[in-house]
């Protein structure tokens, strides 16, 4: 049902799709500074995984279709990479990544539900995982085939909603509700560890009923395959270890990531391009 | 039937009962908070009946996440908890999102004012008129006893709108009304008369009509208007109301000068242009420990009949507006 009749890519085209979304992310950034780009480069192939790798079911000319899944990014500020694919899968027109955070622009440095694609509004973190419950709750009376994903920083998880919800989906056994950690290891004053340390999330989620797996989030191919993988009757969560600032030296999971923006200069020398 | 006295609670949770059975998109949400007419209900329904545990922050997402989905959600718990405890899951998940999707959520929260008498200041709830106020799409409603709560909880249910029902934890009688104003209206009118307006929410309904039937035995008489809606209803029809009166006296239990009653009251004298006097009721700032009966808490608080019945009689008997009371 996905728009897109080529989909899913295989895995050298999810390899150049991620790239580009790399590239769209930077430019992005390039045109809107105010844009959280670290914490958006550590999630792009969870992203690409999701939307162009068979897993998510969407119609881009109809976004509110009842039969989709549902996807909410709880990590709001790291969620500009997901415009070029909302952008790309034809949710909105491409021009709309150009205007990002003008007056009166489509796209919003966070992203709100006015927007082609997007479900809920998660400026605010930890309350993904509990919306996320109450729609799996919903829909699977109707469809239980219909999937909600929910993806999250691994800081985001500091704030306790998380973990009520975790609770009740186990409870529930939300086998159509899976949490994905984005898990770059960095929250917004430095390393996670050094803040409050998650010690292991997976150990933590499985002793809290969910299937917990972990995996390396930059590694298309096993990202693939942990999202096939479903165990009937638990809520699935899958620890995806990234780095916060991927792929751009200097920012790459440097502590203070989350708040630093990419010099024009270098935009540029990466780009291969000037604007 | 009317002068019956009962807890707000269960009057409404026999209309929720009511409803399940006609609408099968209907959900019950409890923050382990019930009752034993709930039990009735989650007997009856358990598909529909949904124990999120004491968890108000994930009852209200989980209640958002399912009114997205299209289903009408209840979402029960013990007034300050959901309201206070919850208040940025309310903010961003039903306020916010409620301006880009319709959703039907009823959230109602048992425990207004001091009515859990004996629990102390950590279940009573003085703030959360002024605090649910604050709130953009999303209506108010504090009703004064059962057959208005069930009347408002069906009018909530019949419209994709957020709302907040203060339930007194309380049994308390019907008042009459013999006016008969109904709900769309948002307040009724009680009693007429005289150059003062007792414009009270709630429990001190109740005692605004004491205090009137005290006068009545001195000779004197006072207007009554109970306001059950304190956000969003038909303000002109009340303006009209109050009109006729030198003086206004806004009785509320909650705390005082901070948004509540006695905000919406002086902004409606200012917009309509009324010329009369405003004269604010409400719990001084400051929590109130130690047990006591109603009345007693609210005496601490110089809201209880007994210490607001010198100035109600003085006021009763003055035709203009008076410069100092």
């Amino acid at each position: 049902m996905n728009p897109a009749t080529s989909l899913p890519l295989d895995l050298p085209a999810l390899r150049q799709k991620a790239d580009w979304v790399w590239r769209e992310t930077l430019r992005i950034h390039r045109r809107s500074p105010e844009t959280r780009v670290a914490s958006a480069l550590s999630c792009i192939e969870i992203l690409v995984a999701l939307y162009y790798g068979g897993f998510l079911r969407y119609d881009s000319k109809l976004p509110p279709w009842p039969d989709r899944d549902r996807f909410i990014a709880s990590k709001g500020h790291g969620a500009i990479s997901l415009y070029p694919i909302l952008a790309d899968l034809g949710f909105f027109p491409r021009e709309a990544l150009t205007q990002i955070g003008q007056p009166d622009a489509l796209l919003s440095v966070i992203p709100e539900p006015a927007i082609p694609g997007v479900e809920t509004i998660n400026g605010a973190l930890g309350h993904g995982v509990g919306v996320g419950c109450g729609m799996a709750l919903a829909l699977r009376r109707h469809d239980p085939a219909r999937r909600v994903v929910v993806l999250v920083g691994d800081g985001e998880l500091h704030e306790g909603a998380n973990w009520e919800a975790f609770m009740l989906a186990a409870q529930h056994r939300l086998d159509n509700l899976t949490v994905i950690v984005d898990n770059n290891h960095i929250s917004m004053l430095g390393p996670t560890d050094e803040i409050v340390s998650h010690r292991s999330l997976t150990v933590k989620l499985a002793a809290f009923g969910w299937a917990a797996h972990q995996v390396d989030g930059h590694d298309l191919e096993a990202l693939l395959t942990v999202l096939a993988a479903a165990t009937p009757g638990q809520p699935c969560c899958i620890v995806a270890d990234t780095h916060k600032g991927r792929g751009v030296p200097g920012l790459e999971d440097a502590p203070l990531s989350h708040v630093m923006g990419i010099p024009p200069a270098q935009l540029d020398d990466l780009l291969g391009e000037t604007p | 039937m009317s002068a019956t006295v009962r807890p707000m609670r269960d009057a409404v949770l026999e209309t929720l009962i009511e409803r399940m059975a006609a609408d099968a998109d209907l959900f019950l949400l409890s923050g382990d908070f019930g009752s034993p007419v709930l039990d009735r209900l989650r007997t009856q329904y358990p598909d529909r009946f949904i124990n999120v545990g004491i968890a108000e922050q994930n009852l209200i997402n989980v209640a958002a996440g399912m009114a997205l989905e299209g289903c009408k959600v209840v979402a029960y718990a013990i007034a300050p908890f959901l309201t206070l405890r919850a208040f940025e899951q309310i903010r961003i998940n039903l306020s916010l999102m409620a301006e880009f999707r319709p959703m039907t959520v009823v959230l109602i929260g048992v425990g207004a004012g001091f009515s859990y008498t004996l629990a102390g200041p950590t279940h009573q709830c003085l703030e959360d008129l002024t605090v649910m106020r604050a709130l953009p799409n999303l209506d108010v409603y504090c009703p004064a006893d059962w057959p208005t709560a069930q009347a408002l909880v069906v009018q909530c249910l019949n419209r994709s709108r957020i709302s907040y029902l203060r339930l007194d934890a309380a049994a308390l009688p019907a008042l009459p009304d013999p006016l008969g104003t109904g709900p769309h209206l948002g307040f009724r009118v009680l009693r007429t008369g005289g150059s003062l307006v007792l414009l009270a929410t709630g429990y001190m309904s109740h005692v605004a009509l004491r205090l009137t039937d005290r006068l009545a035995a001195t000779g004197q008489t006072c207007g009554v208007i109970d306001l059950y809606t304190l956000l969003r209803f038909d303000t002109s029809a009340l303006a009209g109301a109050l009109a006729q009166y030198a003086t206004i006296m806004s009785l509320e239990e909650g705390f005082v000068a901070c948004g509540g009653l006695d905000a919406l009251t002086l902004n409606l004298v200012n917009d309509y242009r009324l010329r009369c006097r405003v004269i604010a009721h409400g719990i001084p700032a400051g929590y109130r420990f130690g047990q006591g009966s109603r009345e007693q808490l609210l005496a601490k608080a110089g809201l209880s009949e007994a210490t607001l019945w010198q100035q109600v009689s003085h006021l009763a008997t003055c035709e203009n507006a008076p410069d100092e009371i």
